[in-house]
């Protein structure tokens, strides 16, 4: 069943064409990695698919639906989450901002929603931290807290951008661990630009210039150097060119 | 000292006080996280407009200055959210154009005889019972207002684009922080006046800030920093015979020095 289907997408902020006459159809449980050079349209289209921006053309789909009629089943981790790093707000109250309870009490939160928030913190292994102010964790531990506020609403996809853009290498590493745990239970969709360290958790890989280009990287293992490493920039040219 | 207290028109300084105080704590807690000093100065300076608006019209103040700072607040969200070029420069036109209306409206009235000067710096030993029950009425509504959307504000606040991805209205609270903030500015006239209001605004926030790990408690704690700061400043202005809107805001400055010097030496 696929549980994303683009068809014929085209949008644009100003004059120009970001992404034109995109199609894309994602499987249950896949791990979908979408790259591409900077300016291409990555996050553009990761923000249409969880209904931040709507379509200029075209349609998107996820489990038949609108985007905007599946709050419940789709988790979103922002690019930035070093924006109001000072704004004075703890980590358990930043993850309740993804429950997404109908009826909210009058004052505090519901204890359902603590309880939430602490097991999807569990879950990311930030359970510690839950009273500290945000702004007093290190990069990759705030990253943590981010999934863990898009898991809060039991989503049955999660999409991240760039999640480790700002974190060291372990970091990264223990990022995308963390993702693969979740991707037995959910599809992954993530744009990134650490192309050898997507590859090797990533089932499919789409390649975004304005145009999309899909790949099943699926036991492919010949993008591998001798010593395991990815040999990137061949990899992008190959990736860049399109299948039509 | 305490004999004092029992004059009524300090004891209207006291609780006027404190409600400035707890207004512009939780509301320059939403300024200050928010960003919106700017913004904030530019509804408090086009209040002024609303005074000349009451003067000339015979109106109450506070009413005519409710009305067109809720309209500058109301006009400064409809810039602020369609128009991205340029933005300060639309924010200090509408600053500029509010006292200018106000000043013609004055100029315009005969038999003028307001004293300018106590709404553009405060007089709070002014204060008359009038005024305090529209005070503690436009208080008691920022607060039932506050507490009822607190979670909403405070998803809009940290991270606007989840919220709106969360299905809350970014604009709508957006829009609503500007007017309470047109709000607090009203209530602040009488005690610091439509200039100085945007230093306790910040002054007593920025301190709490730095104390406070949640929204609520930077709220609370600002709330009783401004309280203390102003109630200094006020016995200080009594003591001194001086104006009271820039005693309470030479405390707050000399305050936040030495609270800048005691968080660099810890």
């Amino acid at each position: 069943m696929n549980v994303i289907e683009i068809k014929n997408l085209s949008f644009k902020y100003e004059e120009e064409l970001v992404l034109e006459k995109v199609d894309l159809e994602v499987e249950e449980k896949e791990f979908l990695a979408i790259i591409g050079p900077n300016g291409g349209g990555k996050s553009t289209l990761l923000k249409l698919m969880v209904g931040i921006l709507k379509p200029l053309k075209g349609e998107i789909k996820l489990f038949g639906k609108k985007p905007e009629k599946n709050l419940n089943n789709l988790g979103y981790v922002p690019q930035n989450t070093n924006i109001n790093i000072n704004f004075p707000i703890k980590v358990i109250e930043v993850v309740m901002m993804g429950h997404t309870s109908t009826k909210k009490p009058l004052i505090g939160y519901k204890k359902e929603e603590i309880e939430c928030a602490r097991e999807s913190l569990r879950k990311v292994g930030m359970l510690e931290y839950e009273n500290r102010k945000i702004g007093t964790l290190s990069g990759g531990q705030r990253q943590r807290v981010m999934i863990a506020r898009a898991l809060c609403s039991h989503p049955k996809i999660m999409f991240l951008d760039e999640p480790t853009s700002s974190i060291d290498v372990k970091g990264q590493r223990e990022i995308y661990e963390l993702l693969q745990k979740l991707n037995k239970y959910m599809t992954i969709v993530v744009v990134s630009h650490d192309i050898s360290i997507i590859l090797e958790y990533a089932t499919i890989v789409a390649h975004i210039n304005k145009h999309l280009s899909f790949h099943n990287v699926k036991n492919q293992k010949r993008f591998f150097t001798k010593d395991k490493h990815f040999c990137e920039v061949e990899l992008l040219q190959m990736l860049g060119k399109r299948n039509d | 000292m305490i004999e004092l207290l029992n004059y009524e028109f300090i004891q209207n300084a006291l609780i006027a006080g404190i409600l400035v105080s707890i207004a512009s704590g939780i509301i320059g807690s939403l300024i200050v996280v928010n960003r919106m000093v700017f913004l904030a100065g530019g509804i408090a300076h086009t209040s002024y407009g609303g005074i000349g608006l009451a003067v000339y019209l015979g109106i109450p103040i506070f009413l005519g200055a409710s009305l067109f700072s809720v309209l500058a607040a109301l006009l400064i969200a409809y810039i602020t959210i369609n128009q991205k070029d340029r933005l300060d420069t639309f924010i200090g036109l509408i600053w500029a154009v509010g006292m200018a209306i106000g000043i013609i409206l004055i100029d315009l009235t005969p038999g003028y005889n307001v004293d300018l000067m106590s709404y553009l710096f405060g007089s709070i030993l002014a204060v008359s019972n009038e005024d305090l029950y529209f005070m503690s009425a436009l208080t008691a509504f920022i607060i039932f207002i506050i507490t009822l959307f607190y979670r909403d504000i405070l998803a809009v606040s940290y991270d606007s684009e989840y919220a709106k991805l969360r299905g809350i209205s970014v604009k709508f609270f957006y829009t609503l922080i500007l007017i309470l903030s047109a709000l607090t500015v009203v209530i602040a006239i009488k005690v610091v006046g439509l200039i100085l209001v945007i230093a306790l605004l910040t002054i007593p926030i920025y301190i709490a800030e730095k104390l406070s790990n949640s929204l609520y408690s930077m709220m609370f704690l600002s709330a009783i920093i401004s309280s203390f700061f102003t109630l200094i400043g006020l016995f200080i202005s009594y003591k001194l015979d001086i104006s009271s809107g820039a005693s309470i805001i030479i405390v707050c400055a000399i305050s936040l020095i030495f609270f800048l010097f005691l968080k660099k030496s810890i």
